[in-house]
């Protein structure tokens, strides 16, 4: 069987950090090949030397039969490789067309064409059946559409191998769905898919075949999806058994701990109310854009309510500022964690000590650098951050590991009192996604009020004791633990004009 | 290597490090840190043999008198390039504090009051800068560009377009003061080297500034005060530029209101030359006083060589250029 894309005992070394050793799998044409791995596994490195970022240290790439070696990304580029990063790489303020053939405008003596770049852009994505826009900035559309522009550019320089990392993490159910069918037409084309993805059930749809990494190396390549059960790809990819990753646990729940009345910000439809007991998880489901990032980062004083009366156990709550709720116990994980989470360069002990240090500082000012070791090396072992050490820049460290290290920052708050994580699993593997469940289920136990923001639906039903659910910016429902089910809850989440199906 | 199917590949750990290559990796680290500090001695042992009256006391002292006031802004434009912001302003508040402190001087006779309303003066000057920077949310580039233009307006105002003469004794032995054989303005840089650089290590005020230089939007979220930490930024840079203003009249015996021209733009040099990132984030205290050190050496070893001031620009220009060309292949090269 000749495979059309083949890794053959690629190894790559970082100073220090063994990060691919003999790593070896092939991809056949006109297939999807699943590329799984825990977070630090090796896919993302992986992907980076197929995109000609990285030059691996040893083994061979091989592309139709050929040796390849790519010394820059340009040289995959030409190779007819395109990589779809998770972080998406376009212009925002140019239009679609303009993203679309940046580099190589049409033009005459210097000036853009402009109609001859559209009416080219037009003709193209309608030959590739996707309804875009190309006039429109790309600041204007929502994330899955920038994704859909990624491919097309992808799609018209004629490439062979697409790479999608992680695509649909901040995707809503319906725009996966707009993915998935836009990969299998490409799948169907002949050309060769490599999908990097957490989510199982995605790698059981859409992937022909998968390969396994773990510690930098194949643990194995299934040359077919039939017969695998997630059980199975779940021990591979952690190396022990997972029965149940969510393993819920019932408590006891207290009294009320935080409640929020009638709170109005500029991106929710109505005002908002719920409230909290001690002790209780709070799930919060809705699609993409339904309020409720927003409607965390007002409790969390980020954004500026117009409106609205916060209590705290019993007491009202004045939030000015995000130092106000920390001050009060409350924390908050953000979303999107590169841009609001991490300070990238600086150490994993800074990261974590960034806010609780006032709590140990000398004369008011100076740092206690005693304690702060202490306290990173504390969260470091508890938390099972995977570093060399607690002064390793954090952006050296993969996606769950920099999320362990938010938590971390938070769990050395002295008096914790409601934890609020948006998204706390995104982008996170299996193994990494149960110990932070863990952590969440010790917080509640210990009379915290934890409300977790999330997309997932079987996350959101699987930890929960109650969820509420909104809907283009308003509150749509309420369901307890034991009333919820996929179904009632993608109810109350769908946009009306959805719910009639 | 073959291709394998469906078959379980033995899985060894990754072989520990040896601690033979931790060690050379930790030293490669320790020359990596100092390298900028092994360049500047390579440096000034290759001109002590070369030029000739460079390695003397008096010239080195002469040299170090020439970065003093560059030296001192430095410190704090470290903070304020660390906090991912900018300060045009400080040349021209040198001026104008060295011209109000002449002034008062003259109207009240009294060292203490004129120094201390100079420096209050610039104090308020910076704070008005981080307040529009940090609360009105205009660029930094743009406010302290429009500070540098009115500031430098107020001194020729208040001067009159004239150089404010000094009379005052005490006033003129302050610059001149030596202890143990070094001149006052020197004794300053040092105190502000070491005090920008405890400062910067050791105190939560310089950890939140190299935060929020690495991520604002993170460190608002992780609690740090943003907003209040930049204006203070802003205002202690603002009363150091006034203090090196104070000095510098001085040290020439006047208020001059075109006095400084240019110079924050030496300042925020020496700055980047010291490896400082304009990124924000980025930047140590040795760094800085390295980079004022070379600045200070170049220019001391060409006017020993007779180099023409016109070509002494290009000099500087190149060493910029130079200077910020290896710390960015350094930097690429710590990435790969």
């Amino acid at each position: 069987m000749s495979a059309y894309l083949q890794f053959n005992d690629i190894t790559k070394l970082f100073p220090g950090v063994k990060a691919l050793s003999g790593v070896t799998f092939a991809v056949d044409a006109g297939s999807v090949h699943g590329l799984l791995g825990e977070n630090g596994a090796g896919k993302s490195t992986l992907l980076k030397i197929l995109g000609g970022e990285y030059q691996p240290n040893g083994g061979e790439l091989r592309i139709a039969n050929q040796p390849r070696h790519f010394a820059s990304a340009a040289d995959s580029i030409a190779s007819g490789v395109a990589i779809i990063h998770q972080e998406l790489q376009y212009v925002p303020h140019l239009s679609v067309a303009e993203n679309l053939l940046l580099g190589h405008l049409p033009n005459r003596f210097g000036f853009v064409r402009a109609r001859v770049t559209m009416e080219f852009v037009r003709t193209r994505l309608k030959a590739m059946g996707v309804s875009l826009n190309p006039t429109v900035r790309l600041a204007r559309l929502s994330i899955a559409q920038r994704q859909m522009v990624e491919i097309c550019k992808a799609l018209l320089r004629e490439a062979k191998i697409i790479a999608l990392d992680e695509p649909t993490s901040s995707l809503s159910h319906r725009e996966t769905e707009v993915l998935f069918r836009l990969v299998k037409d490409l799948q169907a084309q002949g050309r060769v898919l490599i999908y990097v993805s957490h989510r199982l059930d995605e790698i059981f749809d859409l992937c022909d075949a998968c390969t396994i990494l773990r510690d930098g190396q194949t643990v194995v390549s299934h040359r077919s999806m039939s017969g695998l059960t997630r059980e199975l790809l779940v021990r591979q990819m952690v190396g022990r058994e997972i029965k149940d990753i969510y393993d819920y646990r019932a408590r006891p729940l207290g009294e009320s701990r935080l409640q929020v009345q009638e709170l109005v910000g500029p991106k929710l439809k109505q005002p908002a109310s719920f409230s909290v007991r001690r002790g209780e998880i709070l799930g919060f489901f809705g699609l993409v854009g339904a309020g409720r990032s927003e409607l965390m980062r007002l409790i969390y004083g980020a954004d500026k309510a117009q409106k609205g009366q916060l209590t705290l156990d019993g007491k009202p709550l004045r939030i000015r500022r995000p130092s106000d709720a920390i001050r009060k116990g409350i924390v908050l994980c953000p979303e999107d964690r590169k841009e609001e989470g991490v300070v990238p360069i600086r150490s994993v002990s800074e990261n974590i000590n960034i806010s609780c240090r006032r709590g140990y500082l000398r004369w008011g000012i100076f740092v206690n650098a005693k304690r702060e070791a202490q306290t990173a090396d504390t969260f470091i072992k508890r938390l099972r951050i995977k570093t060399p050490g607690r002064r390793q820049l954090i952006r050296f460290l993969s996606g769950g590991n920099q999320q362990k290290t938010i938590l971390g920052r938070w769990l050395a708050e002295p008096a914790l009192k409601v934890v609020i994580m948006d998204e706390p699993t995104r982008g996170i593997d299996v193994g990494a996604k149960n110990e932070i469940y863990q952590i969440l289920y010790q917080l509640a136990e210990q009379g915290c009020a934890v409300i977790v923001v999330s997309s997932e639906l079987p996350e959101v039903l699987g930890i929960s004791d109650r969820i509420i659910v909104m809907r283009e910016g308003s509150v749509s429902g309420e369901l307890s633990r034991s009333d919820a089910n996929e179904e009632r809850v993608l109810k109350l989440a769908l946009p009306i004009e959805d719910k009639v199906k | 290597m073959k291709v394998t199917t469906d078959e379980k590949v033995s899985v060894p750990h990754p072989a520990e490090p040896g601690t033979q290559s931790a060690q050379h990796r930790q030293l490669l680290q320790l020359i990596d840190e100092f390298s900028l500090v092994l360049i500047f001695l390579l440096l000034f042992v290759v001109l002590s043999i070369a030029v000739p009256h460079f390695l003397s006391i008096e010239n080195l002292l002469g040299l170090a008198l020439s970065v003093s006031q560059i030296g001192m802004v430095a410190c704090t434009m470290m903070f304020c390039l660390a906090s991912r912001d900018f300060d045009l302003s400080v040349g021209s508040m040198v001026a104008f504090a060295g011209v109000l402190c002449a002034m008062i001087l003259n109207a009240t006779d009294n060292v203490v009051i004129s120094v201390a309303a100079a420096v209050l003066a610039g104090a308020l000057i910076g704070f008005a800068n981080g307040s529009i920077i940090a609360y009105l949310r205009i660029n930094a580039l743009i406010t302290t560009l429009a500070m540098m233009e009115i500031v430098r307006g107020l001194a020729f105002i208040a001067s009159g377009g004239q150089a404010v003469g000094v009379s005052n004794e005490a006033f003129i032995y302050l610059a001149g003061t030596a202890f143990l054989g070094i001149s006052m303005p020197i004794w300053t840089t040092l105190i502000c080297f070491i005090m920008f650089g405890v400062l910067l290590n050791k105190t939560v005020y310089g950890r939140n500034t190299l935060a929020i230089g690495g991520n604002p939007e993170a460190s608002r979220l992780a609690g740090i005060k943003v907003e209040r930490t930049r204006v203070l930024i802003f205002a202690i840079q603002g009363a150091v530029a006034a203090l090196a203003g104070v000095i510098l009249a001085s040290r020439i015996t006047s208020g001059q209101p075109n006095a400084a021209q240019g110079f924050e733009l030496n300042v925020i040099s020496a700055c980047v030359l010291g490896g400082v990132s304009l990124m924000g984030g980025r930047a140590t205290i040795s760094g800085v006083a390295i980079g004022v050190l070379i600045m200070g050496t170049a220019e001391n070893v060409m006017d020993l060589l007779n180099v023409s001031a016109f070509y002494q620009y290009l000099v500087r220009g190149a060493i910029l250029l130079i200077a910020v060309l290896v710390d960015q292949l350094r930097s690429r090269a710590a990435r790969d």
